[in-house]
């Protein structure tokens, strides 16, 4: 057994599939332990919205007892940084370079000259005519006026006991203070934004993993049970019991598996589709072909030696199957069972798709997040982190394992292996 | 050595067949693979059952080992009609008839040690009780008789072994079980020319000690001259020519027997090809 699992490993299909579904899987374990949502958490009250690191917009209007104020700047008192020859050079430049009518402008009216110099210098500008140093001159001041002017617009205030608006000298803040980010509390990070509902979309998509996933396993061990049951049976005991379960075999192949699951599915009391019962819906649909194949192999096997040497030595029935049979279908059922897990994830995505999955709101399913992007028209919002990320995470599951199946496969059918 | 006629009919019957048929599939398809033949096979007689693949020699000793079901006919295991209705009357069948097959690298179950295959043995014949020092003795013997080693062999598995050793293995199996029959299906068509002759002078020595019935299966008939009493030649499911091996080899009266004699190749002479069908 080990030395078939190392020559699995050994091909290069089987290992990338491998390390995909792996990565994906441990990512699916990991990250819902350290997020800090439960996947169904309301985190935004907006609905779509999109990733990104966000701060709780208390913190930015309110912080305990201080309030901001952004004020004008004619109001504020930044004109007390102007000196004298900083106006007259204001005044200067705009009345000699973009025509300003003379005496409009004077040294004591300063919020009405910043205001003017606001409106019409662009730095960007050069004039004819003027010297490059001149020009720089220009800029330089510019820059510095208007630090200036936003150090001094912003004002903290409290309300004191009467109630009244009460500046706060204690506390200044300049624009060259600064707080870090990571001490900030009400830090919420989003990196696939949220869903329709506000709730966190890689922490409920990771979750859906795991239930798609379980749900897989759940129909894949359901379908490959009853169909290695029933292909055993089937193939080693041969005549009436074999033409009666191949007949019914038959009879699940021609009626398509999707249709009747979608009947079946259809037919349930909405309350009563769980995860799990939809899994074995899932599971009790898509057993034929496994069937099939397992009894196509046990066919030819029965009549190998080493079988008929095992009934001369007196075993039963059971144990020919279990012992003689088993372990040379094993590698097969192994890969059918890969297949059927990778089938089942699927099927739900449709069944769900349609409104036909697990009718629950206790859980995410991979199915369900894509149903919810539908319902509440995230395509149109533009709102492509509430369904690319699902589509990926489908796809990478699907992917994964079918690389390894075909690589089992390279490893197992004789008709394949390399060398 | 061969036994004369005279001793080998004072014999006790060991395995009489009346009429056995064998037909597989039905209305189009119907196949009739061994047709109403009959046989009687005494106590330590050697019997080769000759015929070209497609004859029926396989599907008859399959029949006769209880394998398959006979359509037509009658088996009678020492004088009595054989009754294999239930699985435990099948192991008491089977305690008296055993078998070794062509192909040594498919009788064995590859996922099971060495040691498997011959404990089973000791459970058939009743020996599950016995002390693990008992079953290993028992074990040693059976090995050193077929010349293997059994300390080099346990916990082995099937494919760490020669074809030679696996076919070697088998004998080990047919000397710890020791039916009153064994059916040898082509046992040393797989196997080289030096095991070859150990494993039928192993297989013959087994006879001497234990009175066992063998019957060979199987298309060299000069394989059949060398170590039968008797020979049966079978052609599209029925017995063209019987009796004694030097009767049917050097006196042959069935054109298909004779065809059979000039097919084998001859150190001395030129190979007669004359015989063969389209050529």
């Amino acid at each position: 057994m080990f030395r078939q699992v190392k020559q699995a490993f050994s091909t290069p299909k089987f290992l990338i599939g491998f390390i995909i579904f792996t990565s994906v899987f441990l990512l699916a374990i990991i990250y819902p332990l350290i997020s800090p949502f439960t996947p169904l958490q309301l985190v935004s009250r907006q609905s779509f919205t999109a990733p990104g690191r966000y701060v709780n917009i208390q913190d930015v209007v309110e912080n305990r007892d201080r309030r901001y104020f952004l004020l004008n700047v004619e109001e504020n008192r930044v004109a007390d940084v102007l000196s004298v020859e900083d106006s007259l050079r204001m005044i200067d430049f705009l009345e000699t370079h973009l025509d300003f009518p003379p005496g409009v402008l004077s040294v004591e009216d300063e919020p009405a000259l910043i205001a003017a110099w606001n409106a019409n210098y662009d730095p960007n500008q050069r004039i004819q005519g003027m010297t490059l140093a001149a020009h720089n001159e220009n800029v330089r001041f510019n820059e510095r006026l208007q630090v200036a002017i936003s150090e001094e617009g912003v004002i903290l205030a409290y309300f004191n006991e009467d109630g009244e608006l009460v500046q706060d000298t204690a506390n200044m803040f300049e624009s060259r203070d600064f707080v870090n980010v990571n001490s900030i509390v009400n830090l919420v990070h989003l990196p696939l934004g949220t869903d329709n509902f506000g709730r966190d979309v890689l922490t409920q998509l990771l979750s859906a993993v795991m239930t798609s996933l379980r749900l897989g396993l759940i129909a894949g061990a359901v379908a490959t049970t009853i169909g290695l049951s029933f292909g055993l049976i089937s193939g080693y005991t041969g005549g009436f019991v074999d033409d009666a379960i191949l007949f019914i075999t038959n009879l699940f192949t021609v009626i398509p598996g999707f249709v009747l699951l979608i009947l079946i599915s259809n037919a349930m009391d909405p309350g009563a589709r769980s995860v799990n019962t939809v899994a074995i819906v899932i599971g009790f649909t898509a057993w034929p072909w496994t069937c099939r194949s397992v009894r196509s192999q046990v066919l030819s096997l029965r009549n190998r030696d080493h079988v008929n040497l095992s009934k001369l030595s007196g075993h039963s029935m059971p144990r020919i199957i279990l012992n003689d049979i088993l372990p040379y279908v094993a590698s097969y059922v192994v890969m059918a069972l890969i297949l059927q897990i990778s089938t089942a994830i699927l099927a739900e995505a449709q069944l769900s798709m349609l409104g036909l999955g697990p009718s629950t709101t206790d859980v995410a399913t991979l199915g369900l997040m894509m149903n919810w992007a539908q319902m509440f028209s995230a395509w149109q919002a533009g709102a492509w982190w509430a369904f690319v990320p699902i589509i990926l995470a489908i796809a990478a599951i699907a992917f994964s394992m079918n690389l390894m199946n075909t690589g089992l496969d390279q490893v197992f059918n004789p008709q394949l292996r390399e060398g | 050595m061969p036994m004369s006629l005279q001793e080998l009919q004072n014999k006790p019957s060991v395995l009489r067949g009346d009429k056995v048929t064998k037909i597989f599939g039905y209305g189009v398809n119907k196949n009739t693979a061994v047709n109403e033949v009959n046989f009687n096979f005494r106590e330590s007689e050697v019997v080769s059952i000759v015929g070209e693949s497609g004859s029926g020699k396989t599907t008859l000793a399959k029949m006769v080992l209880g394998l398959i079901g006979v359509t037509q006919g009658d088996i009678y295991f020492r004088d009595a009609v054989r009754d294999i209705s239930s699985h435990k009357k099948k192991k008491e069948y089977w305690k008296g008839i055993q078998a070794v097959f062509q192909d040594p690298f498919s009788s064995f179950n590859m996922f099971n040690r060495i040691d498997t295959l011959l404990l089973d043995c000791i459970n058939l014949m009743g020996g599950k009780k016995l002390p693990k020092e008992e079953k290993v003795r028992l074990m040693t013997d059976a090995c050193s008789f077929v010349n293997l080693k059994y300390e080099e062999l346990t916990n082995k598995y099937p494919f760490e072994l020669s074809g030679g050793q696996m076919q070697r293995l088998m004998i080990a199996r047919i000397f710890l079980l020791k039916p009153k029959i064994l059916i040898a299906d082509e046992p040393t068509s797989m196997v080289d020319a030096c095991s070859r002759a150990t494993i039928l002078d192993m297989l013959l020595k087994l006879r001497d000690e234990v009175n066992m019935t063998i019957i060979f299966i199987t298309h060299d008939i000069g394989l059949a001259y060398y170590v039968s009493d008797t020979v049966y030649i079978m052609e599209h499911g029925q017995f063209v020519e019987s009796g004694t091996a030097e009767d049917v080899i050097l006196n042959p009266q069935a054109e298909y027997t004779k065809r059979l004699i000039s097919d084998v190749p001859k150190i001395h002479e030129e190979w007669d090809l004359s015989t063969v069908a389209g050529l």
